[in-house]
């Protein structure tokens, strides 16, 4: 049983935002690193799909940079066997279509019985990688899955959609799931694993061809305050009367 | 060039979102052709013949429900009959498993949680979010005459009035599908009902611990809140999904919403900013939840909430 995870490595932003010189990016300076919520998901999974069938292997699959690798590394902590990165400076803010071009020639090198992504990643919130991977791939795909039971020949899958309704699903294996927070409780990775997980393989290659990319950020820039909130100062106490105020006021009658 | 609109339909019933996307497809201009697939489209022709659509496609598909390889096969052929200029369709769960697909195979531009759309002498512009809300972008599709577009649910007001669209029956011969729609799970009945409540106290991960929630039931009860929570805390097993609030969980407009430590992801926001007043207490002074709050106040959660109980 070979499982590829796709990770990312995702930033997150403080009380304070610059941005780069052609403005298209957040300046990396201010971003707080992380292995992406829904794909530590993902890879606790694909860890469980391992251990139950005996036997086989989990490849964790990032495209960023040298950086990344921390993410990457964190997969590895928690269990998953080896890692592929793959970059290209072209790949530096990209969408995620052109991800997808990047991560399906790794991923269709390792031949995979089951690839599994985050539903999105929270930097980017495009919901869209995995799904665009396993066009490439060719690949039957559930999104936003919240159980997985692996059959022979198919998975039954749960797909849980708006207002908490769940879809039961059958698909095709081998497939391409995008896996929903909630679906297992990820391990804590240990000091000890972590240490060990720096001697785990990550390989790392160019990206090929990318093609035409699907879309360009043209610019960011800190949205415009509108109306806003009206800000409560003051202590803690201060703040409290004054909730109790407003709360008094809007819940009579 | 036209604009094609997707409708999305579960267990029967148009999803409101389809009004949205026709609202934005009317926006944009050029002619509206939205397309209904079901077993029978002519089921909702009328739900979705509203004032600004010019032609509705009926495309009969075998499947009752939802199942992406279908819905990916029709809408591709759509577009190469058509040849819109720009594929609308919902942020949706749905759409998330076939529009970047089409992006993806025939090389279309694409953008998803977009909230606003502009040409801009011919081309199109696309408003969406990065880093927790904090920053927008616009993104533009260089070399793209065709885009998809996955538009965040509730930008848009849904589209009103009678309609006098054509209608125009097509049909497409659909592959079997790889992921099939075998039945539903229910949504459990609960012991609570969130969406009655006049005033939600509604706590998110900036709880911290699983400890902690006691003392946040207890606050509830001392101030005359129904307790409901975030996401993460339901995904933790700390609370029942009943007291979700947020796409995923529950639509919910109290005369007051007081979240503590809720960051105001979008999904979050889709089921709580239309609240009478909402009150946001967070740490962190950027945190997108201030954007739809009328109170808000930068401060320990801890702290506030331990003086909100003394005066009770
Ligand atoms: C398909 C889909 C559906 C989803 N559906 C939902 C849904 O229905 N409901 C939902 O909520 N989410 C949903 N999500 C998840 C959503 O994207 C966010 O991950 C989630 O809303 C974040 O919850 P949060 O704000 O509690 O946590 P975080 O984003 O981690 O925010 C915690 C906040 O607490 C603040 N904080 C920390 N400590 C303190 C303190 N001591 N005092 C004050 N403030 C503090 C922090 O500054 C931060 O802003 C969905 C996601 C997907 C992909
Ligand atoms: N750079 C990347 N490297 C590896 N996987 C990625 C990358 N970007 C996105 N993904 C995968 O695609 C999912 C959805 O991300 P997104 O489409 O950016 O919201 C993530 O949870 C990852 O599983």
């Amino acid at each position: 049983m070979k499982i590829v995870v796709c990770v990312k490595q995702v930033g997150a932003l403080g009380d304070e935002v610059e941005f780069t010189e052609d403005e298209r990016d957040v300046d990396p300076d201010y971003l707080d690193h992380a292995l992406n919520e829904w794909d530590s998901y993902a890879t606790e999974e694909a860890l469980r799909v391992r251990d139950a069938a005996g036997d086989g292997e989990v490849v964790v699959v990032s495209a960023g940079d040298e950086d990344a690798e921390d993410a990457m590394r964190r997969a590895l902590a928690m269990g998953a066997d080896r890692g592929v990165r793959v970059w290209s400076q072209e790949l530096a803010g990209a969408d995620p279509i052109t991800m997808a071009r990047a991560l399906a020639e790794v991923v269709r090198g390792e031949s995979p019985d089951l690839v599994l992504c985050g539903v999105q990643s929270s930097d980017a919130v495009q919901a869209a990688t995995g799904t665009a991977l396993a066009e490439l791939l060719g690949l039957p795909r559930v999104a936003v899955v919240t159980k997985l039971e692996l059959g022979d020949g198919t998975a039954t899958v749960h797909r849980e959609l708006e207002g908490g309704l769940v879809d039961v699903v059958e698909v095709d294996t081998p497939c391409l799931l995008t896996i929903q927070t909630g679906i297992n409780e990820p391990r804590y990775a240990t000091l000890r694993a972590i240490k060990q997980a720096e001697q785990k393989e990550v390989e790392v290659r160019e990206a090929g061809e990318l093609g035409a990319p699907a879309a360009r950020v043209r610019n960011m820039f800190v949205p415009p305050k509108g109306e806003g909130a009206e800000m409560i100062g003051g202590s803690s106490a201060e703040i409290a009367r004054r909730i109790k105020e407003i709360v008094d006021e809007r819940t009579a009658g | 060039m036209s604009i094609l609109v997707v409708a999305e339909h579960v267990r029967g019933e148009l999803r409101p979102v389809t009004l949205e996307l026709i609202s934005a497809a009317r926006e944009l201009g050029g002619p509206v052709a939205v397309a209904v697939l079901a077993r029978d489209p002519s089921g909702f022709t009328d739900a979705v013949n509203v004032d600004g659509v010019d032609e509705i496609l009926a495309v009969p598909i075998d499947q009752e429900e939802f199942e992406n390889d279908v819905y990916q096969q029709v809408v591709e052929r759509l577009i190469e009959e058509r040849s819109p200029r720009a594929i609308l369709l919902g942020f949706t769960v749905n759409a998330m498993a076939y529009g970047p697909a089409l992006a993806a195979k025939l090389g279309l531009g694409f953008a998803s949680d977009v909230f606003a759309v502009r040409d801009e002498a011919g081309a199109l512009v696309a408003e969406r979010s990065y880093y927790g809300a904090k920053v927008n972008g616009e993104v533009e599709f260089p070399g793209h005459d065709q885009v998809v577009l996955l538009l965040r649910a509730t930008a848009w007001p849904p589209a009103e009035g009678s309609g006098a669209a054509t209608v125009t029956e097509v049909a497409v011969p659909a592959d079997g599908s790889r992921a099939r729609h075998q039945g539903w799970v229910e949504v459990q009945a609960a012991d609570v009902d969130i969406t009655t409540a006049d005033f939600l106290l509604s706590v998110g991960r900036g709880i911290g611990e699983k400890e902690n929630l006691e003392q946040f039931e207890e606050l509830a009860k001392t101030i005359g809140a129904t307790l409901s929570v975030s996401r993460p805390i339901v995904d933790a097993g700390w609370m029942p999904s009943a007291r979700q609030v947020g796409q995923s969980g529950k639509t919910v407009k109290p005369k007051v919403y007081l979240a503590l430590g809720i960051s105001g992801a979008v999904q979050h926001l889709a089921g709580m900013k239309t609240s009478g007043t909402i009150i946001a207490v967070n740490t962190d002074p950027e945190a997108a939840i201030f954007n739809v709050a009328h109170y808000g106040a930068v401060a320990d959660l801890f702290e506030v909430a331990e003086e909100l109980e003394k005066l009770y």
